[in-house]
């Protein structure tokens, strides 16, 4: 062989070890989730596990970055009204496609696939838990390979509800065509082995134990992602999953570790990961019940009746207002929480421009104001202890779900409450009952048949009208609609459900802002909720991780998982 | 003794079809909702629909004969499908009994996990009867001396401490503090060398001692005391006053006498075998039937909970009988017919 021959040979391999050592250079990332899981269609899903664990294979349209800002992903740029990918009237999105992208089998990705995703979700029996992001969407038409319009047939200021978000990607047509409707559960065949194009395809998957995933080698960004497979081990339990990363180093990264705060310090301390938190929009919040919940009513029990049924005595708000200023809001952090939570006194916390300044008297204990508006109010003190008026003793039948951090708080809100003359039952409800909306049981948030409720709830993405309008009067949950609806407390206020007309046609981002916090400022001075913590996501992480793995509260954590590597 | 036991398999069949009602019916009770894992940001509308279309919407006596016609004639038809590869009618559009959190068929599951269970869970009762019998034996030739208290004590300890415990206690000592073991089971490993081998040595380690001794334990108490039964009969002493040597005396004469009610209470410890470990599996993330078992719980998948459920049932009745047949054949004694 001439010497010159070696020439074009060398560099070929050089190229080649070149591409090699950054397109899944890293080896192998080990990812633990301690619910596993179930399938690979989040549309399907049971699940946040099952949404994480698909964002590995498929994208949607955008995503949503860790500070809740919206990135393209398999869109080239994000429609607004500016730059005209937004109707003027609201009513229609136009997203442009990444040129040139195609699945992991090759195939290329066209609008076609995005519009048949939507009619796939869309299908009235297909059971697609991401149904209400299309809600009011009336078309999702494909104008050529690479343009698709949304048409929505009410105006749409935050048109960002299909394909943003991990929640609902892309399908591939050619894979999933013949799984529509009711067939949709029947292709396991699909639900398991996804195609997509994101960075990582599945190369095994053993439903409710264990994902291993190899690198897409048709990934549209070269050179990534870094690492050649990612195991995704689910199972078990939060305590040992951040066992395994923080103390033994047998994983990379370990999700949503609602843990004893002190038990992960002293975890912590090992020294071979962090602990990492991130805060959304979920909040540890208490439902109070506007209306009576006493069994001896019947049909009637936990109903508004048009305002007839009131409680005995949380109608009253300055007993609303007391129970508020009772809690020591950083006792239960610290004892709780720890990096996991903050106090807050909003159940509209987060992004900061819609977080109200309004309702700071909550952040501090006052046991003696406290004291003072019930005595002003008339309830006095009985033999016992517990106030009384008329008759009516403060005697609350606090639930919760079952979990040793709710039980730790719920006693010390018992605490809390004993020193201003309110004697309290705690009670908690295995979780799958309390937040399972079986009919049959007397159980569930929604039937409320209690006197406190407390669990976390929050909204998807930024935007929060969804969420605001949760507390309208139309919205409250009853026999005659099935307990459906999220207005726990049984609130109802004409200027509330004014207001919340009014966000719906608001298209500006500051007056958004200003409607919203006044929604806020609104169901909090009224009690109908007291707003206790601001809980963060907490994950652990491995030392040896590097590249943006951090929980995404905003999105699946996984959203950038092209860019983790190997420090 | 053949007809004895075709008897028992046709009384069997009622008393399965009373059990497979009890188990649906109890579990079509208990509140429950297959939504409930669902993050609470998806609205009620949608999670009727998700109802609906999990076959929700059905009367109670409709589902329970939709599920035992799939479980008792398109299950095994595809089963001999599967087996002999051929196509008995329209297989395509035969429903199958599917979870609702994978959506697959719950039988394909169970196979999926089985391998494991029965390595792990099937290990460690051989490791355990293994243990067990000389434990037992020299318990009962040497009652009351200090090996007997130290057995009894051991034995007592191992039994009354539940696995969570140990198996706690086993990771912290040898992942956490010594770092020899792994705190979690790698079920993707395949053993292809000594390399690999010794490597799923090691992950089995934990979990199968944690069984181990909890089984241990009981068989152990078990043995002793037919030993002692069995010591004190007229025939050993005739071995004895014979010239047998003490070892021939024990380890044959006793030790096969005792063994009849031992190898009894293992035939019956069988199912277990196969029904996995709940904790234990859960624990070192092993996935086994027990973990199926339990993440079917966890999110209310109803139609896998009764299929493994039912299994069981079919397993315990059949291991019954086989214990029932075993005594008949261990012990000239007993005449079945």
């Amino acid at each position: 062989m001439k010497p010159s021959a070696l020439i074009p040979l060398a560099a070929a391999l050089l190229f080649a070890t070149a591409a090699h050592g950054d397109r899944g250079g890293d080896g192998q990332l080990k990812i633990l989730y301690w619910q596993a899981p179930s399938i690979l269609n989040p549309f399907l899903s049971g699940g946040t596990k099952d949404i994480h664990a698909s964002a590995l294979i498929i994208e949607p349209l955008a995503h949503y970055d860790t500070d809740g800002n919206i990135v393209p992903a398999l869109a080239e740029e994000i429609p607004t009204v500016e730059n005209g990918g937004v109707a003027a009237d609201l009513r229609s999105i136009t997203w442009k496609l990444k040129q040139g992208v195609v699945w992991s089998d090759g195939t290329p990705f066209t609008a076609h696939d995005v519009a048949f995703t939507a009619a796939y979700c869309m299908h009235p029996e297909g059971g697609c838990n991401a149904a209400e992001r299309f809600e009011d969407v009336t078309s999702v038409e494909a104008l050529d390979d690479h343009t698709v319009r949304i048409g929505f047939g009410v105006a749409k200021p935050f048109p960002y509800g299909p394909f943003v978000g991990s929640e609902v990607p892309v399908f591939q047509k050619a894979q999933y065509q013949e799984c529509m409707g009711a067939r949709a559960p029947q292709c396991t065949e699909q639900n398991f082995g996804t195609i997509g194009t994101g960075p990582f395809k599945v190369r095994e998957f053993r439903p409710n134990d264990v994902v291993l995933y190899e690198m897409n080698g048709n990934y549209r960004i070269p050179g990534k992602p870094h690492f050649a497979t990612v195991l995704l081990k689910g199972g078990g339990d939060a305590v040992s999953a951040a066992r395994a990363v923080l103390e033994t180093g047998e994983f990379d990264y370990a999700w949503n570790l609602q843990v004893e705060p002190e038990i992960l310090a002293t975890m912590e301390k090992t020294g071979k990961g962090e602990v990492l938190s991130a805060f959304g929009t979920s909040v540890e919040r208490l439902m109070v019940q506007l209306t009576n919940p006493d069994k001896a009513l019947g049909e009637r029990r936990a109903t508004y009746q048009n305002g007839n049924n009131p409680h005995p005595f949380l109608s009253d708000p300055a007993v609303r207002r007391a129970l508020s200023l009772a809690i020591d809001r950083q006792i239960l952090v610290d004892a709780g929480y720890g990096s996991a939570g903050r106090v807050t006194c909003n159940v509209l916390p987060a992004p900061a421009i819609y977080a109200s300044k309004a309702n700071d008297w909550c952040r501090t204990q006052n046991i003696e104001t406290a004291n003072r508006l019930l005595e002003s109010a008339g309830w006095v003190r009985g033999a016992d202890g517990v106030r009384e008026k008329d008759g009516v003793r403060l005697s609350i039948l606090f639930q919760t779900s079952t979990n040793s951090v709710r039980q730790g708080t719920q006693a010390l809100i018992k605490q809390m409450w004993q020193e201003i003359g309110v004697e309290t039952e705690l009670r908690n409800i295995n979780a799958s009952v309390f937040f399972g909306g079986d009919q049959s049981s007397p159980d569930t948030i929604q039937k409320f048949f209690a006197d406190i409720e407390m669990y976390t709830n929050n909204f998807n993405g930024t935007d929060p009208e969804n969420y605001m309008v949760r507390w309208t009067c139309d919205k409250m949950p009853s026999p005659e609609n099935h307990w459906i609806g999220q207005n726990m407390p049984r609130y109802c206020s004409p200027a509330y459900d004014k207001l919340a007309g009014e966000l719906a046609q608001t298209a500006e981002l500051k007056s958004r802002a200003r409607i919203a916090k006044q929604m806020n400022d609104m169901l909090i001075d009224y009690g109908a909720m007291i707003p206790l913590i601001h809980r963060g996501a907490v994950a652990a992480r491995a030392n040896s991780l590097g590249g943006g793995a951090f929980p995404n509260v905003w999105d699946a954590t996984p959203w950038n998982i092209q860019d983790w590597h190997r420090k | 003794m053949f007809r004895y036991a075709v008897r028992r398999l046709l009384f069997a069949v009622p008393t399965l079809l009373v059990i497979s009602l009890i188990i649906f019916a109890l579990l079509d009770l208990a509140p429950s909702d297959p939504t409930a894992q669902l993050p609470l940001t998806i609205p009620e509308e949608v999670r009727q629909m998700i109802r609906l279309s999990l076959g929700l919407g059905e009367p109670f006596h409709i589902r329970y004969l939709l599920w035992l016609e799939q479980f008792l004639v398109n299950e095994p038809l595809n089963l001999i499908e599967h087996y002999w590869d051929i196509r008995i009618g329209d297989s395509e559009e035969r429903l199958r009994v599917r979870s609702w959190s994978t959506r697959a068929p719950v039988i394909d599951l169970i196979a999926e996990r089985l391998p494991q269970t029965l390595l792990v869970v099937g290990v460690s009762y051989a490791v355990a009867i293994m243990i067990a019998i000389p434990i037992g034996v020299v318990s009962a030739y040497r009652q009351y001396s200090i090996f007997d208290q130290l057995g009894t004590f051991v034995s007592m300890v191992g039994y009354s401490v539940p696995t969570f415990f140990t198996g706690t206690v086993l990771i912290v000592v040898f992942s956490v503090s010594l770092g020899w073991l792994p705190s979690i089971y790698d079920t993707t490993h395949v053993v292809t060398d000594l390399d690999s081998f010794i490597v799923q040595v090691k992950q089995m380690i934990m979990p199968v001692m944690v069984l181990a001794l909890f089984n241990t334990a009981q068989l152990s108490r078990f043995v002793r005391s037919s030993m002692l039964d069995n010591l004190n009969q007229e025939y050993v002493r005739t071995a004895r006053a014979k010239g047998m040597t003490e070892p021939v005396v024990i380890l044959i004469h006793v030790l096969r006498n005792s063994m009849i009610p031992v190898v009894t209470v293992i035939a019956l410890g069988l199912p277990t075998t196969f029904a996995g470990a709940i904790i234990t599996e859960q624990i070192f993330r092993i996935n086994g039937v027990g973990q199926l078992l339990i993440g079917a719980i966890e999110a209310a998948d109803i139609p896998t909970v009764q299929t493994v459920t039912f299994i069981f049932a079919i397993l315990i009745v059949l291991f019954n009988l086989v214990a029932d047949l075993l005594y008949g054949m261990l012990d000239p004694r007993i005449r079945y017919d």
